[in-house]
């Protein structure tokens, strides 16, 4: 075994995993609950300081996390223990896994793994993370916790399908399944003045791809196996930190979603009409792997925007709407790339 | 002939159909009100509430207080006119004799049970010599015991203001 290449790739995943995603998830935290207040025209946490210093209330998630750390660990009556430990757990790593195949930036160095079928995997992936949900609500013999559980499962299945297949239209145009090389090909300039991004090139895939992925994440509008105001979803049970990680892993998820939009469809670490040859040595690569952090970043606030203005659908709609409506635009969307890939 | 407003309901079209549109509209609002919210404070609607505090309505009924003469005594004549309006039985009096020829009576202890209290304001209402009000702009606060509960007699008139309200019937 190599050493060095496990060293290597133990760094790049303390930075890209521990330091941007779980520390953006953390962050998160507080930015949902600002943000809502500021889009109801509130003023939202603002209370925990430290020596005085309030900072905004961005000391909220410490707070939150110590409160989270010494609190009773609760585990009901009956409930299966090994899984309704494990089932945290099995939330938040996938996510963590998938982090892997991302580039953060050009090159071997700002990937951990660099494969060619990047997407294949991060779809086997991802997949993982409905056990987390589905085994926590079943595992904590609660029945509220059953439905969140069954909603999660049977919501996450359907969207599972249409977020595949509107990343089909992708590897048609790029012709390859490699996340690098994707963003290399999104360089190019149409025309000579418009990037050749995923959002130009599929602008249905993309649209249809937030929507299944936002359903796919548990989050408002289709935040039906949390569903708080009807049943209080699959983590009823949880208490102190188990309860945290599953919360973590929706904001991790967040940022797994935003990553991979923008990779896909916004062009990753691409910076378009800047001529990388102006800028002197690893300054380009600063700004680069920058670009992506920023793009990120937008995605996640869009999905936060979404999440604060629409209302929660009825099952029944998500149903509808993920068979009957996406999975058919998305069907379409492909025969459209098709035919016309075939005409070029 | 009675007027109906008739009020058009919004008829389905295609584009609020594809609701993708209404999204981006939703959004939108979302996205102003974002903006606004962090370039400017103009539009809260909270109160920082240990810091600042919203004014009492005039009428506000609050902590109960004891009236003064000008010699600083209790106006209270110990009438239990307030004891017997009182709903919720929470006024205990203990009348005391005085010297004065015209007001005989003075309350040896004037006890609130602020357990029982109700806030009504029956008693301000029943009270005929202005003794006992409700205007302190202040809350009760809680106490740790029944004990602290109960408000005596020095407790009320610390509260308490002067009267200008004439007392002592036609004799004074």
């Amino acid at each position: 075994m190599n050493w060095n290449i496990v060293l290597a790739a133990t760094i790049k995943w303390v930075f890209m995993v521990l330091v941007f995603g779980l520390g953006v998830a953390g962050i998160l935290t507080w930015v949902e609950r600002k943000m809502s207040a500021v889009i109801q025209d509130r003023v939202g946490p603002n209370r925990a300081s430290i020596l005085g210093f309030r900072m905004l209330g961005l000391f909220h998630p410490l707070a939150d996390a110590i409160k989270a750390f010494t609190k009773e660990d609760f585990v009901p009556d009956g409930a299966n223990r090994v899984l309704f430990f494990l089932a945290p757990l099995i939330a938040l790593v996938p996510g963590m896994l998938a982090f892997a195949v991302l580039p953060f930036g050009p090159g071997d160095n700002l990937v951990i793994a660099n494969m060619d079928s990047g997407i294949i995997a991060l779809l086997a992936i991802t997949s993982f993370g409905i056990y987390g949900a589905t085994l926590g609500g079943w595992s904590s013999n609660n029945a509220f916790a059953m439905l969140g559980s069954l909603r999660a499962a049977a919501q996450m299945i359907s969207y599972e399908v249409s977020m595949g297949l509107n990343l089909v239209g992708m590897f048609m145009v790029f012709g390859t399944l490699s996340f690098s090389q994707i963003v290399y090909a999104q360089g190019h300039l149409l025309g000579g003045w418009l990037p050749e991004w995923g959002i130009v090139v599929q602008p249905l895939a993309f649209i249809l791809f937030m929507a299944a992925a936002l359903a796919e994440n548990k989050r408002a509008p289709f935040d039906l196996p949390e569903g708080e105001s009807e049943i209080i979803g699959y983590n009823v049970e949880y208490s102190s930190m188990r309860f945290a990680t599953f919360f973590l892993s929706e904001f991790f998820e967040v940022v797994l979603i935003a990553a991979i939009v923008t990779v896909l469809f916004l062009g990753g670490w691409q910076i378009p009409w800047l001529d990388p040859k102006g800028i002197a040595g690893g300054w380009i690569r600063v700004l680069q792997v920058g670009a992506f952090v920023v793009k990120t970043l937008f995605v996640i606030w869009v999905m936060m925007l979404a999440r604060w203005t629409l209302p929660r659908f009825r099952y029944d709609q998500v149903m509808k709407l993920g068979w009957k409506i996406i999975l058919p635009l998305s069907l379409l969307n492909i025969l459209v790339t098709a035919i016309v890939l075939a005409m070029l | 002939m009675v007027k109906v407003k008739v009020i058009e309901r919004p008829v389905p079209t295609v584009s609020t159909e594809i609701y993708l549109k209404e999204v981006l509209k939703g959004m939108g609002v979302s996205a102003k009100h974002f903006f606004q919210g962090i370039t400017t404070q103009k539009n809260l609607v909270t109160t920082q509430y240990p810091e600042e505090k919203r004014p009492y309505p005039k009428r506000f009924r609050g902590h109960h207080r004891l009236m003064k003469r000008e010699d600083g005594s209790a106006r209270c004549v110990a009438c239990y006119m307030c004891a017997t309006a009182c709903p919720s039985h929470c006024i205990t009096i203990e009348a005391g004799e005085r010297e004065e020829p015209y007001i005989q009576k003075y309350p040896r202890k004037f006890e609130i049970d602020y357990l029982k209290c109700v806030f009504c304001g029956f008693c301000v209402d029943a009270c005929p010599q202005d003794a006992i009000r409700m205007d302190s702009d202040k809350h009760r606060i809680p106490a740790y015991t029944r004990q602290d509960e109960m408000a005596g007699n020095i407790d009320l008139l610390k509260l308490g203001g002067l009267s200008q309200a004439r007392q002592g019937g036609k004799w004074s």
